[in-house]
C-alpha cells in the first residue's frame, strides 16, 4: 500500500505500511493509528514497542498444552492442584481464557490452534492433533472434553477427533449446545432448538 | 441483474471467513445472482440471532441490503439444514467438496438456476445416499456439463475417430477420451478401461436414479474418480482442497478397519 505522499516523512510512511499489514486495518485506519502514535508521549510509544518485541522474544508455546506462555511448561500445566485426568480441547488460546473465566473448570487444556476446514485446505495435519495423541499415551487421561466452536468447522473437528480418539478408550464429551443466555426462542434456528430440546433437563426444586 | 436497495434471495452458504471483531464474510450461492460475498454483522457473538441460520451448507432465505463494497445480511431464515450431513464426517466432507467445486466453478453475480438446483439436490442426496462417492461423481459430471466443460466420451478427442470397444485413454488436457493411437503423444493421458468408459457415459447421459442403480465399487470406482478428478483439476488449474481430506478419512478408515 503506500498512500503516503512526498510530504509524509519516511519513518511515518514506514510505520503506516507496517500497521497496514495488521488484520482488520485498512489504509485510512493505518494512517490514523500512525498519527496517533506520533502524537503519543515518547515513553508510551517506547513501552508499546518494547511490549511488541518482548512478546515475540519471550512468549512461546507450552510443550504440553500448546497454549501461549512465557514459561514452558505453562502455569496451568505446572499447577499441581489441577485434575490431570481431564483435558479440555479448544481451538484457540483465547478459548482457554473464556473457560478459565468461568472458574468452574479445574482440569487441563489442549489448544489445537485452528479447526478443520477442508475447503480452505486446513486438515488435521495442520492442527496440534499428534501432540494431543502423545498426551493420551501416558494413560493418565480418562476424559476428553471437545470444546471446539459450535460451527461447521468446530463440529467437523470434534467429529474427526471423536473418530480418532474413540479406539483409545477414553471418555469423550462435547460441550452442551442449545439456546444462548439472552437469546429469543423465536429467532433460534432448527438445529439449535433441536439440540436444546435433546439436552433439556429436569428442574430441581 | 441489478438488485434493489433491499432484496430477498434464497441461498446456500458455501464458506465463511472472519471479519473484524464479530463479523463474517459469507460466500453464498444464489439461483438469481450466482455466487457472491455478503457481510454478516455480529454473527460470531453467541447472542447473534442469525449465526445458526448462516452456517455453511445451510439453504436459507436471506434479506440483503446493498452495501458499498458487499451487501449486508439484514435477516435470514433456515429453509433446509441438511442435518444428517452435519452429523456424519463422511457426508460432511463430501458436502464441503461439492461446495468447494461450486465455489471454484461458479462465476460471481451470474444467475445459475440449473446449477443451483443441481447443488441443492446433491446436498439432499449426500444427506441420505448410501454411496456418497457415486453421488459425488454424478454431481461432478453434471457440473462440468452445465459449466461448459463436458468431457468428450463418444469419439477420440485427439483425432475425432470413433472409439473402439477396448481399453482407451483419458486425457484431461485434450478434453476427454483418446484412442490408443493418439494417447502416446499426449501428456497426462491415463488408461481408461472399457467398463470405466461405460460408467462415465452412464454418469453423463443417465438420470441420477439410473446412475445409482449400477453398483460401482473397488478399482472401477477409483478409476472413474481419478479420471474425473484429473479432468476437474485440469479445468480449474488447481487442486480441490477438500479432496485431500476425503482421501485422509478413507485412509484412516481403512487403517482402523484393519486394526479392528
Amino acid at each position: 500500500m503506500n498512500e503516503s505522499t512526498p510530504a509524509t516523512a519516511a519513518p511515518l510512511a514506514r510505520l503506516i505500511d507496517e500497521l497496514y499489514k495488521l488484520p482488520g486495518i485498512g489504509p485510512k485506519s493505518a494512517q490514523r493509528l500512525a498519527y496517533y502514535l506520533l502524537r503519543m508521549p515518547a515513553e508510551e510509544a517506547r513501552a508499546l514497542a518494547s511490549a511488541i518485541v518482548e512478546v515475540k522474544e519471550r512468549v512461546t508455546f507450552c510443550s504440553i498444552c500448546q497454549n501461549v506462555t512465557e514459561v514452558d511448561p505453562c502455569r496451568i500445566c505446572m499447577d499441581g492442584e489441577r485434575d490431570r485426568s481431564i483435558i479440555c480441547v479448544v481451538e484457540e488460546p483465547l478459548d482457554i481464557l473464556a473457560i478459565e473465566r468461568t472458574q468452574s473448570y479445574r482440569g487441563m487444556h489442549h489448544v489445537l490452534h485452528g479447526a478443520i476446514s477442508p475447503i480452505d485446505g486446513i486438515g488435521p495435519e495442520d492442527l496440534k492433533v499428534s501432540e494431543l495423541l502423545q498426551r493420551l499415551r501416558s494413560g493418565e487421561v480418562r476424559e476428553i472434553i471437545l470444546a471446539t466452536n459450535p460451527n461447521l468447522e468446530g463440529e467437523a473437528t470434534a467429529m474427526y477427533l471423536t473418530r480418532l480418539l474413540r479406539p483409545l478408550g477414553v471418555l469423550i464429551t462435547r460441550l452442551a449446545r442449545g439456546l444462548p443466555v439472552g437469546g429469543d426462542l423465536e429467532y433460534a434456528d432448527d438445529l439449535t432448538l433441536k439440540r436444546a430440546l435433546e439436552g433439556r433437563q429436569e428442574i430441581e426444586s | 441483474m441489478s438488485a434493489p436497495r433491499m432484496y430477498k434471495t434464497e441461498a446456500v452458504i458455501l464458506r465463511q471467513r472472519r471479519l473484524g471483531e464479530a463479523d463474517r464474510i459469507l460466500c453464498i450461492y444464489t439461483p438469481a445472482y450466482g455466487k457472491m460475498d455478503v457481510k454478516a454483522r455480529g454473527v460470531r457473538k453467541t447472542t447473534s440471532r442469525m449465526s445458526g441460520h448462516l452456517q455453511p451448507l445451510t439453504r436459507c432465505m436471506l434479506q440483503l441490503a446493498q452495501g458499498h463494497v458487499s451487501d449486508v445480511v439484514a435477516g435470514c431464515e433456515t429453509l433446509e439444514s441438511f442435518q444428517p450431513l452435519r452429523e456424519n464426517l463422511d457426508r460432511l466432507s463430501r458436502g464441503l467438496y461439492a461446495a468447494e467445486l461450486i465455489d471454484r466453478f461458479a462465476p460471481e453475480r451470474m444467475h445459475s438456476f440449473p446449477t443451483y438446483r443441481l447443488f441443492v439436490e446433491t446436498l439432499r442426496r449426500l444427506a441420505e445416499a448410501e454411496d456418497l462417492d457415486q453421488t459425488l461423481r454424478f454431481f461432478e459430471m453434471r457440473l462440468l456439463d452445465q459449466c461448459g466443460f463436458r468431457p468428450e466420451l463418444e469419439a477420440c478427442s485427439g483425432c475425432g475417430s470413433r472409439l473402439e470397444a477396448v481399453d482407451n485413454s483419458f486425457a484431461p488436457i485434450s478434453g476427454g477420451v483418446v484412442c490408443h493411437v493418439c494417447a502416446g503423444g499426449i501428456a497426462g493421458a491415463g488408461v481408461l478401461s472399457l467398463n470405466g468408459l461405460k460408467v462415465l457415459r452412464l454418469l453423463q447421459h443417465g438420470s441420477y436414479n439410473d446412475a445409482m442403480r449400477v453398483r460401482i465399487e473397488g478399482p472401477l470406482a477409483r478409476e472413474v474418480e481419478t479420471h474425473l478428478r484429473s479432468f476437474i483439476v485440469s479445468v480449474l488449474e488447481r487442486d480441490v482442497n477438500a479432496a485431500a481430506f476425503i482421501e485422509r478419512l478413507r485412509r484412516e478408515g481403512a487403517r482402523h478397519a484393519v486394526e479392528a
